[in-house]
């Protein structure tokens, strides 16, 4: 039976960071049956994390962001195709050149792309751009090397945040405007969005929050600039359409599998769920099209847009696909990701969204060194550095511990007079960019339930 | 039944050439008290936990009985010995001249400056059919590479060295000599050094020179530079931790290596595995067994006991790295090692400031003694230990054999 499962044919679809992750893990398993990686891009795998960075800098060239094999992989890669559909009483992956591939155990690895500009007419004009992979990064590089007069983004999040950095450190002129109340907010809540505001604003960020874009403008074919809500104008050359990722889930649909706009779900040993909440055994999935239930986080199923959870996640599946029942493994690992924007170093680790409360307990704001700590119910469930990463190890212990929020004093930079502040998350619905993390649940109307402090 | 306590017999001079059944005792009793209300742990996950816990405190003072008799009142600590965010300051600004971002290229130039004074030093041994490795090698190579780094000139070396010494001595413990006697030494060794550094700092502010000491305080950096008695004692601090410690690396890995035949013709054979084997012997022979100062801010639970505020808390490091709990076959030196995430350079914001430098070192001297040494046999097993069980290694190791016969090859 496990000697059944280190053999037979094996597709991945989805050639990037957990495609090949999981392909790795396969070989160093034991699996020695056919392997085949099917990849829309026709890149080998690369890393998108220095695409938003050192790209935009100058630092790194676009094409040189492949990513490192840990090992050699014997597998067939058919990069450059796009896999159409998937045939499950066959067990057939369907190509879109008309190619047909038989499979005993797939993993879904197909990630997430840029959201597009709504309006495709304005999308299409030349100068408005989005970046994903390595290709939208290397144009938006040409773009900054061409001196623009001003590049607006579109969305503060965490890639619109980085790339506003990235200008300004070119010494571009550079409008952010955000619909919801400050950068990050989504993904960090009111503390460290305020905070993220006034360093985008020290570092000559013309910022606009509260505001939308309603139309872009152009002039024979190219950007000239935007409206915005409250009436104003903005006259710009590039335009970075940074409002967050959309699940590439849509080869899925009518395969009975539970795939939708907010992922595949699959349970904690990434095997997919069909549309009845069944779990399959042949399918899985990983990354960042997977949503998958957290028992850290009452078992809500999470959708994480992060690089360490890509790894980890097609670690976990692919030692399923070859491991029978008592040997799988759950993927438990807290959540952790990290940016870089500003000359700041922020780390997260926990699920921030995740929170009614935080509190700064080291350093401050003003220094613009610290750690805020999110707490739930009276646990903790978060941690996020600025420029203090080496103290978020301690911080994912008290979170896999469920220790009391807030922490326990004693910190030896702890501030003075620590105070609890609510977390203030706001609703999804109300940012442009899609929060990094977010808690897709089934109860919606509580994943961001914010406590106020009673008056 | 004996009345010693296990911090006592790890300290006793006979334990020094193999601690280790000590630690194996040690990680069985978990968070160990001490008669003397010290606190002592062994085992891999809780010495994990403490060092990236923010309420245990690096700082001495904070300690209910505070042993203030080796600090001079006129020398503030450094930053091995304070906490964030002071701690995170000082090193900041003593990193911008040593590491990446800012200086990404300062451990590469020293690269050849390394391979250089390795073979000086391995043509040296030419000829000779009996040497010390550590008087002969260990002991020199790092000590001029550290006074390369920072710009201290190569006649001044040896006074560097006296005052080094001095001070090292002074973080033995042991109760059968004069420990005032040292600690008074070691204080006004501390003094001449820092009063040394400073004039040569003043020296470079004059007359800046392509070294660390010139960088620092020409610093035009956003955050300002050192003061006057920040930068002494910084560079203090730098002398010292890059002294004994990579001799102590250096010997302890040829000793290792000379203990097992098999794997030193394997690292012979497959020079690309010398990182990895420094890697497994930062884990196996640790030059700094343990740290000697945290001290809990506020009681801290850890493997279900209660460390009280302000007691003397030590990790046992190289018990840690010794834990089947954590490592495969924890026994076993294995220079292939993968999965090896030791505490050889600590962990947590005091890890290792010097570790890419310490890495480099150890790896060329390593090469260029294999290479170097033609059948090498150990004259002595065990040789004769330092008295130190903080930073543990042999005060000698003699070694004979065709010696340096491929030298210069
Ligand atoms: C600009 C940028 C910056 C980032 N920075 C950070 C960071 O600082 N920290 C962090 O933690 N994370 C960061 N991330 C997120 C991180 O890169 C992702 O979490 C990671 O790439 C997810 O890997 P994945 O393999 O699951 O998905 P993806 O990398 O999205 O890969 C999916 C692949 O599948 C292909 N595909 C999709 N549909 C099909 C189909 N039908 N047929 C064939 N192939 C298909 C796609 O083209 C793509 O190549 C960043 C992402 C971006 C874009
Ligand atoms: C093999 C050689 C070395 C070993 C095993 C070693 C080991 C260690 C350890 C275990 C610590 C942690 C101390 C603590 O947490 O209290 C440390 C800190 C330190 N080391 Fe090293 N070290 C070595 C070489 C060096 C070198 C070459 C330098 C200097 C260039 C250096 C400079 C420092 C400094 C400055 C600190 C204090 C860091 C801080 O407090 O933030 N070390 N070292």
């Amino acid at each position: 039976m496990s000697d059944d499962l280190k053999s037979g044919r094996i597709v991945i679809v989805g050639a990037s960071l957990a495609g090949l992750r999981a392909a790795e893990t396969l070989r160093d398993e034991g699996f020695t049956g056919d392997l085949t990686l099917v990849g829309d891009e026709p890149h080998p795998p690369y890393d998108r994390p220095p695409l938003s960075k050192q790209v935009l800098l100058g630092r790194v060239p676009a094409a040189d962001v492949g990513l490192p094999a840990r090992r050699p992989v014997d597998a067939r890669w058919k990069l450059g195709v796009r896999a159409s559909g998937l045939d499950p009483a066959t067990k057939e992956v369907l190509l879109r050149n008309g190619e047909r591939l038989p499979f005993d155990r797939l993993l879904i690895a197909t990630g997430t792309r840029a959201r597009p500009w709504p309006h495709p007419e304005e999308a299409r004009l030349d100068g408005v751009l989005t970046v994903r992979t390595v290709d939208d990064a290397h144009r938006l590089a040409e773009r900054l090397d061409a001196g623009p007069r001003r590049v607006l983004v579109i969305g503060a999040g965490f890639t619109g945040s980085e790339i506003a950095s990235a200008c300004r450190e070119r010494g571009l002129a550079v409008t952010v405007a955000e619909r919801g109340p400050a950068p990050l907010v989504g993904a960090l809540g009111g503390t460290l969005g305020a905070f993220a505001a006034r360093l985008q604003r020290a570092h000559g960020v013309d910022l606009r929050c509260g505001v939308t874009v309603t139309s872009l403008t152009g002039d024979a074919g190219r950007l000239t600039g935007a409206e915005l809500s409250d009436g104003s104008r903005i006259d710009a050359d590039v335009a970075v359409v940074a409002l967050g990722a959309v699940r590439n889930t849509e080869w899925l649909a009518d395969t009975g599998l539970a795939a939708g706009p907010r992922g595949v779900a699959c349970d904690a040993g990434c095997r997919a769920f069909d549309m009845y909440g069944i779990v399959t055994d042949d399918v899985f999935v990983a990354g960042d099209v997977a949503r998958f239930p957290h028992p850290l986080f009452e078992y809500q199923m999470l959708a994480l847009e992060h690089w360490g959870n890509a790894v980890e996640q097609a670690e976990v599946a692919a030692h399923n696909m070859v491991n029978p029942g008592p040997r799988r493994r759950p993927h438990l690992a807290v959540p952790a990701f990290w940016s870089s924007q500003f000359g700041l170093n922020i780390k997260s680790v926990g699920v921030p969204t995740f929170s009614d409360q935080v509190t700064v307990a080291q350093g401050s704001v003003e220094e613009g060194r610290l750690v805020v700590v999110y707490g739930y119910r009276g646990r903790i469930t978060a941690a996020v550095s600025v420029n203090r990463a080496k103290w978020l190890e301690h911080y994912r212990h008290l979170i896999e511990t469920a220790a009391p929020f807030p922490p326990e004093p004693g910190a030896a930079d702890r501030p003075a007079s620590p105070k609890v502040v609510p977390s203030d998350v706001p609703d999804p619905r109300v940012l442009s960019h899609g929060p990094t993390v977010a808690l897709t649940g089934h109860l919606p109307d509580r994943r961001l339930a914010v406590v106020r402090p009673m008056a | 039944m004996s009345t010693e306590t296990l911090l006592e017999r790890i300290n006793a001079y006979a334990s020094r050439p193999d601690p280790y059944p000590l630690y194996t005792e040690l990680r069985e009793h978990g968070v160990a008290r001490q008669d003397d209300g010290s606190y002592l742990v062994g085992t891999y996950h809780e010495i994990a936990a403490l060092l990236h816990d923010p309420r245990i405190s690096s700082d001495v003072r904070h300690r209910t009985h505070p042993d203030l008799r080796d600090r001079p009142e006129d020398l503030p600590p450094s930053f091995i010995a304070v906490d964030d965010p002071e701690h995170d300051r000082l090193r900041r600004l003593a990193m911008r001249h040593f590491g990446p971002p800012h200086s990404p290229g300062r451990i590469d130039a020293l690269h050849d400056d390394i391979v250089d004074v390795a073979r000086e030093l391995v043509d040296g041994l030419r000829g000779r059919d009996r040497i010390d490795l550590v008087d002969d090698f260990a002991y020199p190579l790092p000590v001029t590479v550290i006074c390369r780094l920072l710009g201290v000139p190569r006649e001044d070396m040896p006074e560097i060295r006296g005052w080094t010494n001095t001070i090292i001595a002074s973080l033995d413990r042991s109760p059968d000599e004069d420990p005032d006697g040292r600690l008074r030494a070691a204080a006004q060794a501390r003094v001449s050094m820092a009063g040394y550094l400073g004039a040569l700092a003043q020296r470079r502010r004059e007359r800046p020179a392509d070294d660390m000491i010139s960088a620092l305080v020409h610093d035009d950096g956003p955050e300002g530079r050192l003061t006057e008695p920040e930068l002494t004692t910084t560079l203090t601090l730098l002398t010292i931790a890059g002294h004994e410690t990579t001799v102590n690396l250096i010997t302890n890995g040829m000793l290792t290596l000379l203990r097992r035949p098999e794997a030193l013709e394997r690292l012979r054979r497959e020079p690309e595995l010398m990182p990895s084997a420094v890697e497994e012997l930062l884990r196996y022979e640790p030059p700094v067994q343990m740290l000697p100062q945290r001290t809990p801010l506020t009681d801290v639970e850890v493997g279900g006991v209660t460390i009280p505020q302000g007691v003397p808390l030590f990790l046992v490091l190289a018990s840690g790295n010794r834990d089947p709990l954590r490592f495969e076959d924890a026994d076993h030196f294995d220079p292939a090692r993968r999965d090896n995430q030791h505490f050889g350079f600590g962990s947590g914001v005091h890890n290792c400031f010097g570790a890419p430098l310490a890495r480099l070192e150890t790896q060329v001297a390593l090469t260029a003694l294999l290479h170097g040494l033609d059948a090498p046999h150990l004259v002595e097993d065990p040789p004769p230990y330092r008295h130190s069980p903080i930073l543990r290694g042999p005060r000698h190791l003699l070694v004979t054999g065709d010696v340096a016969a491929g030298a210069g090859a």
